[in-house]
């Protein structure tokens, strides 16, 4: 027979002890990225998130750690592990969804499809600069008209004697007016392609997205290509059609399913505090039986999505995962830590609204984080299609 | 520029020590971390190397775990580390640890030998000097910054006043403030190589040490007793009513801090 089961638990932050599941290696890596968020994130993000700006010269501080592209090989990567990837997502957004999501969109957005369909040239020119966080690149794939449906882009590429022209217009692209190199998806003759444009290409504009309550601490823009001409060589030459855009979007959900475990910790942990400090009626706020309930409640939603994540990051490593299960890991772990984000929210009461605390940021950060690299509702048709053999939507 | 760089594992901080009941030395877990003082000289050592193209090798001593401190520095860009670890040592007071430490470095052989002021487990503090007197080579003390020239290395020695500026020819000791540089990250690059970095790991009988000579047996110094902190007392709340800046002031004299 085992041991009897030990007596007492444990770490109110890591109940489970999933901290053991880690290798030396991703603990080291994790506590690095741990330690980069706690001396330059967490002591100004609530400025860049109450002023609207994400200060771009952190993109180079982040390179030079090796954030960008960090699962890929070779051209300056530094060829991490998939789960290694992801425990850095669940740090980063720990500090802000927004700084995970400039991240998210440097490696697995634009760097990931230049390093896996486009030229050697594409390769060479721009990987070891986005690496470095010297060159910062952005995804156009969503429009005005063609969100969960990217199939009706009207964004075109037509050929005119060796070259290409691009017309279209681009929403919601995270990092859109700082980039210097956007990777756009449009239809052509053949289907969709993806073409490496360069953004001082005459005719290629960004402006921002203002008046937005969630992710302020990121940059969103509109992308207006407007007779672009860009030279036969800048498509992407080892794919055609929408699997291209969205093998993307897979490798993003899978730094946002472990992503959203960050924000929702941040949240928790800032409850709890709280509640241990927090005095009424005589006594903190934590022996309540309520307050207990949502503290718990929170606890174990969070350690259930980080071993989801975990569990989807070992089968992505040895090179098992499905496109539908990173969708069972988005579609919960960022609803939980919604969840976790309101509910912490109500136990810092009107503490809680303030940017002095960190959840309401997070709370409305995780509204996007909800929403974009496919809606909950999307992802729930993708399971319900999986789980039935019927498409609900095609 | 050969370059040792003493580096502790030690239990993370951010846990309670747990001490033994009998000999009051701290439990020791698998998981070390390294000893966040000793980023400091890891940086400084890894500057001093870029800039004379030499080499950082880390010295610890303790039980070597898991490696995970050790691995911390390797990634910070050390070139490889020599581990001096063996139950015989276990009980060793600050002076028989230098013994050892100074014959590790002695036999890979140093032009400088960088080590934080003290460490966060043990607070003793003594160890650099020991090991200055030890390997026979002047001690440059909480250096605050470092300037190497040729075979000079001159530093401002942080002092209550402001600092001094001290210089020796090397090789020699040096020992660095925590705070004095930014230490840097170690890069995902550096984590990714840390693991195939060369780690030594010695007994003290590789040493030529026999076992009366190490740990509890050949320590002269031991922990009699330990005691907890008491709880802090509550402090007095004086209230302004105009005149509270001279019960201020009595309190202040009364302390002698004015």
């Amino acid at each position: 027979m085992s041991d009897p089961i030990r007596p007492i638990a444990t770490d109110p932050l890591d109940f489970l002890e999933t901290d053991h599941l880690l290798s030396e290696r991703e603990r080291l890596l994790r506590d690095t990225v741990r330690r980069f968020v706690a001396d330059r994130i967490l002591p100004e993000v609530a400025d860049w998130f109450d002023a609207g700006t994400f200060p771009k010269e952190l993109a180079k501080e982040m390179g030079a750690l090796g954030l960008f592209g960090m699962h890929l090989e070779g051209y300056g990567c530094a060829g991490t592990s998939a789960t290694e990837y992801g425990l850095a997502c669940t740090e980063l957004e720990y500090g802000d969804s927004g700084v995970r999501s400039f991240v998210s969109v440097q490696g697995s957005l634009a760097m990931f499809p230049i390093w896996a369909f486009g030229s050697e040239e594409h390769k060479q020119q721009w990987l070891p600069r986005m690496a470095a966080g010297e060159a910062i690149g952005c995804f156009g794939l969503t429009e005005p008209d063609a969100g969960s449906d990217p199939g009706s882009m009207r964004t075109h590429a037509r050929r005119d004697g060796p070259d290409w022209i691009l017309n279209g217009t681009k929403m919601w692209i995270t990092n859109g007016s700082i980039a210097d190199v956007a990777v756009v998806w449009a239809q052509t003759d053949d289907g969709v392609r993806g073409f490496v444009v360069p953004t001082d290409t005459p005719g290629f504009s960004a402006s921002d997205v203002h008046g937005k309550l969630s992710l302020r601490a990121s940059v969103t823009s509109e992308l207006v290509l407007d007779d672009v001409r860009l030279p036969g060589d800048a498509v992407l030459p080892d794919v055609v059609g929408l699997k291209g855009p969205l093998s993307c979007l897979n490798e993003a959900r899978f730094g946002i399913l472990f992503g959203a475990v960050g924000a929702g910790r941040a949240c928790y942990e800032a409850a709890l505090t709280y509640a241990e400090e927090r005095t009424q009626f005589g006594r903190p706020i934590a022996s309540f039986q309520l307050t207990q309930r949502k503290l718990v409640e929170m606890m174990v939603a969070l350690q259930r999505a980080m071993l989801v994540a975990l569990h989807l990051g070992r089968k992505r490593d040895a090179g098992t995962l499905s496109a539908q299960q990173v969708s069972f890991g988005k579609l919960d772990n960022v609803r939980q830590a919604l969840e976790v984000a309101r509910s912490a929210r109500s136990v810092l009461g009107a503490n809680g609204i303030t940017l002095e605390y960190p959840v309401i940021r997070h709370m409305n950060n995780l509204e996007s984080v909800y929403t974009y690299e496919g809606t909950n509702e999307i992802h729930t048709l993708v399971l319900g299609e999986a789980i039935t053999g019927v498409s609900a939507f095609s | 520029m050969k370059i040792a760089v003493c580096a502790k594992q030690i239990p993370d901080p951010a846990t309670p020590y747990e001490l033994d009941p009998e000999h009051h030395w701290i439990v020791r877990p698998d998981d070390q971390i390294l000893d966040d003082t000793d980023r400091y000289g890891v940086e400084i050592g890894l500057q001093l190397a870029e800039a004379s193209e030499g080499s950082v090798t880390l010295f610890s001593m303790s039980p070597a775990g898991n490696l995970q401190g050790i691995r911390q520095a390797l990634a910070m860009g050390a070139d490889k580390a020599v581990i001096v670890s063996d139950p015989a040592l276990k009980g060793s007071d600050a002076l028989v640890t230098a013994k050892v430490l100074a014959r590790a470095i002695q036999q890979e052989g140093f032009d400088l030998v960088i080590a934080g002021t003290e460490s966060t487990d043990g607070s003793a503090g003594v160890l650099p000097q020991q090991l200055s007197e030890l390997l026979e080579v002047p001690a440059l003390t909480f250096a605050k910054a470092v300037e190497h020239d040729g075979d000079t290395i001159r530093i401002h020695r942080q002092t209550p006043d402001g600092y001094d500026e001290v210089e020796a020819t090397l090789p020699a000791v040096l020992t660095v403030t925590a705070g004095v540089v930014e230490p840097r990250y170690p890069t995902f690059k550096g984590i990714m190589q840390a693991k195939q970095k060369p780690v030594e790991q010695l007994t003290a009988a590789d040493l030529g040490f026999d076992a009366t000579e190490v740990g509890a047996a050949g320590s002269a110094q031991y922990v009699r007793s330990v005691t907890p902190v008491p709880a802090r007392q509550a402090g007095e709340i004086v209230e302004d009513d105009g005149e509270a800046y001279r019960k201020i002031l009595e309190v202040l004299e009364q302390a002698k801090v004015v």
